[in-house]
């Protein structure tokens, strides 16, 4: 089995109220950080690893935003912060608002790396993997379903509730919107673990199972969200970035 | 040098019995677990699925010795991890080479419950906890993997195993694929109109949905081929694939082509052409167009004079179980030369003529290929062949 | 019947999730499946819980709701035939 080594092609993580494409604060819910409002400017955004801003936008050491107290209006103010990355995007897909909160969590962030490294125009839909994990599997929409099945006399389960109760439905939306039909993968980890996704990844591409892969940590539940995913090939790209555990960590750390 | 995968173990626990050999025998006689279940805490209205005898998990479990509280899950998981172990003492769990893999959908999820939680921290729902305390009650030094992936978890969890044991990583891998029935469950299917008035009927022309049903099975994995079972016919992992249907969310693609994707891939790492396969587990969950779909992918893939059943109707829809037990079903036919019959199997109602068991007989089974596929548009496949044929 | 279609518009706008979408941008007549809205078979099952949660009204078969569910306009008709 070969050992080529991949590469990180582009990358994004959503997390406390703040969007980073390839490690550039692109948006914030404070303040929009960048004039981004198109898909151009997000593949400008990514477009060299040296000419990105090193300083991150002023409003980025802003102190966080005070945080709401119940469970439902936490739920409520992250899910209105995914609407307005979104908007701002203007990611316009109509199935976007029938999503619970960990898809549209997953599908924003996945359109951001692919607006930027479109994998699909590059790769056959059946070589390309989507490889994704997380710590809370689907338990936001999960106590949404439970709340709709314990009242006996009020009973109404939803199935556009329990549709979602799976957190592989994450990558079937990302997989329908991209078309994209190839290996793919749910595992539930504690935190998320580089040195397995890595090397899992690897094995995938250096077998021949996928020319290239969709990878990374997508979790939403009780007032925390965090979504790091990022595109693995065998080409470094104009990022440069070495696909391997401690880069991941590092990424996913929010470490430059 | 690519590490060849054989099979060193396995366990079913089912309403069909605590072992796999009672299972199989259960089958033969042709025993269904799914029966009418009148007014119970999983559902409004009576249902037909299939449910294990608490008192017997208890009686079981009691044998162990074990004092610590665990959850009803967590008690099969145990009691079958500790069967298939038991069958083979070459397999070292508390090694360093030993991983344990756990495919599951939705785990403790009877705790979301409030009335239901039996005093165990809401926290035991997240699936790394369970696996926290299945990984310490084996004294196993590895955080165990855990799959959670609709309804091809249990098939995904043998391929990640192959996979793993191919690089050597790993000696030995437990493979444990677990789902109990909870009324979270049985209401989001009934809200899709999806469960079988009766019980349920597999690729038949009158099925009209699927029966439920909760168990769990193991299957050990070594890549060690001097720790497989004495006087047993060696029986590997040839080859596994995954794909996605890319169409809608729930429903399955209208033309297999996702499923025909893993099928295809699959016997070609396998290297076994479609005219040596000798038998298929289908999925056949027995709604209309799972079977429908399946029907068009076996076609296409060359596959549909191959004897085909679904072990649905016996063991009802055990989710992310379902992969694991329905593959040892395989694997002891297997051993047994033996072609299980499709319970409450008619008269074919999918638009293409498969080759469907309706009765159970004898016949020279080589190589089985097990598919599955599940919500998120997701298919899986894998051919367990026998040594004596290469 | 106008104030039952203009109150199931909204309903329906609510259980479907369709927050892109006001009264107005859905027609009398237009069909909910296919064209029009663009709604799938999750969408189908969710009307039939709308029926039976708002109007106490319910189909055990989904394959009834092809006819009932054609447009606001027939889903409005037989929900004044049907209320219970």
């Amino acid at each position: 089995m070969s050992q080529e080594q991949t590469y990180i092609t582009s990358f994004c993580s959503l997390q406390s109220g703040q969007v980073n494409i390839n490690h550039s604060l692109a948006f914030s819910e404070e303040k929009i950080a960048s004039p981004a409002s198109s898909a151009e400017a997000i593949a400008n955004e990514g477009s060299s690893a040296e000419a990105l801003p090193k300083e991150r936008a002023s409003s980025a050491e802003a102190l966080p935003k005070e945080r709401a107290s119940s469970a439902e209006a936490l739920a409520k103010e992250d899910s209105d912060f995914l609407k307005s990355v979104y908007k701002h995007y203007q990611l316009n897909y109509p199935k976007f608002y029938k999503m619970d909160n960990l898809c549209k969590l997953a599908f924003i962030t996945s359109e951001l790396i692919l607006k930027n490294n479109p994998l699909s125009e590059k790769y056959k839909a059946e070589d390309i993997a989507i490889v994704i994990s997380n710590s809370a599997s689907s338990m936001d929409i999960d106590q949404e379903h439970q709340r709709t099945i314990s009242d006996k006399n009020n009973y109404f389960p939803s199935p556009s509730a329990f549709v979602y109760t799976l957190p592989n439905i994450l990558i079937a939306e990302i997989a329908i919107k991209n078309s994209i039909k190839g290996e793919n993968a749910f595992f539930i980890f504690d935190t998320f673990d580089s040195t397995f996704m890595s090397e899992y990844v690897n094995s995938l591409i250096n077998t021949g199972k996928a020319t290239c892969c969709i990878a990374g940590w997508v979790d939403f539940y009780e007032g925390n969200y965090h979504a790091f995913l990022y595109t693995v090939e065998k080409q470094p790209g104009i990022l440069n970035r070495k696909h391997a555990p401690k880069e991941l960590e590092k990424l996913f750390l929010h470490q430059s | 040098m690519k590490l060849e995968t054989y099979i060193a173990a396995d366990n079913i626990i089912s309403p069909l019995g605590f072992t796999s050999e009672e299972n199989f025998e259960q089958l033969k006689n042709k025993k269904t677990g799914v029966q009418k279940i009148a007014s119970s805490p999983y559902s409004l209205q009576p249902i037909y699925a299939a449910l294990i005898d608490e008192k017997k998990i208890d009686t079981e479990f009691k044998k162990l010795n074990i004092s610590n509280p665990f959850t009803r899950l967590e008690k099969l998981m145990i009691l079958s991890i500790s069967a298939a172990l038991k069958q083979n003492q070459a397999i070292d769990i508390q090694s360093k080479k030993t991983l344990l893999i756990i495919s599951t959908t939705k785990g403790n999820i009877d705790l979301l419950d409030p009335a239901h939680t039996a005093g165990f921290d809401k926290k035991r729902v997240y699936l790394w906890e369970t696996a926290r305390v299945i990984q310490e009650q084996f004294k196993s030094p590895n955080k165990p993997l855990i799959i959670s992936n609709a309804c091809i978890s249990g098939v995904l969890g043998i391929i990640m195993a192959k996979r793993l044991l191919e690089c050597e990583t790993y000696e030995n891998i437990v493979v444990c694929g677990v789902d109990i029935l909870t009324e979270f469950v049985v209401s989001g299917f009934q809200s899709f109109k999806a469960v079988s008035a009766d019980i349920a009927k597999p690729y038949d022309e009158t099925r009209d949905g699927i029966s439920l049903g909760e168990g769990c099975g193991t299957l050990i994995f070594t890549n060690r081929k001097e720790r497989m079972q004495a006087n047993v016919t060696p029986i590997l992992v040839k080859g596994g694939a995954i794909s996605n249907d890319a169409n809608h969310i729930s429903g399955p693609s209208r033309t297999g082509d996702g499923l025909l994707l893993a099928i295809e891939k699959t016997l070609r790492e396998a290297q076994v052409p479609a005219s040596a396969v000798d038998y298929i587990s289908g999925h056949g969950t027995a709604t209309l167009f799972n079977d429908e779909m399946e029907a068009l992918a076996i076609t296409d893939a060359k596959l549909a004079s191959v004897p085909m059943n679904s072990l649905k109707s016996y063991f009802g829809h055990t989710l992310g179980a379902a992969g694991v037990i329905e593959s040892i079903v395989g694997i002891h036919s297997m051993h047994t030369n033996t072609l299980i019959g499709t319970y409450h199997f008619n008269k074919l109602g999918v638009s293409k003529p498969i080759n469907i068991l309706k009765t159970t007989q004898q016949a020279n089974v080589n190589t089985c290929l097990k598919t599955a596929a599940g919500f998120g548009g997701c298919n899986a496949a894998v051919l367990f062949q026998k040594q004596a044929v290469l | 019947m106008n104030e039952l279609i203009d109150q199931l518009k909204g309903e329906i706008i609510e259980q479907l999730n369709l927050e892109d979408i006001k009264k107005e941008d859905i027609k009398n007549d237009a069909p909910l499946f296919g064209e029009g809205l663009g709604l799938d078979s999750i969408d189908a099952l969710e009307l039939i819980v709308l029926l039976e949660k708002n109007y106490g009204i319910k189909i055990a078969n989904p394959a009834d709701g092809k006819k009932i569910f054609q447009s606001v306009g027939t889903m409005a008709q037989f929900i004044q035939d049907n209320k219970k």
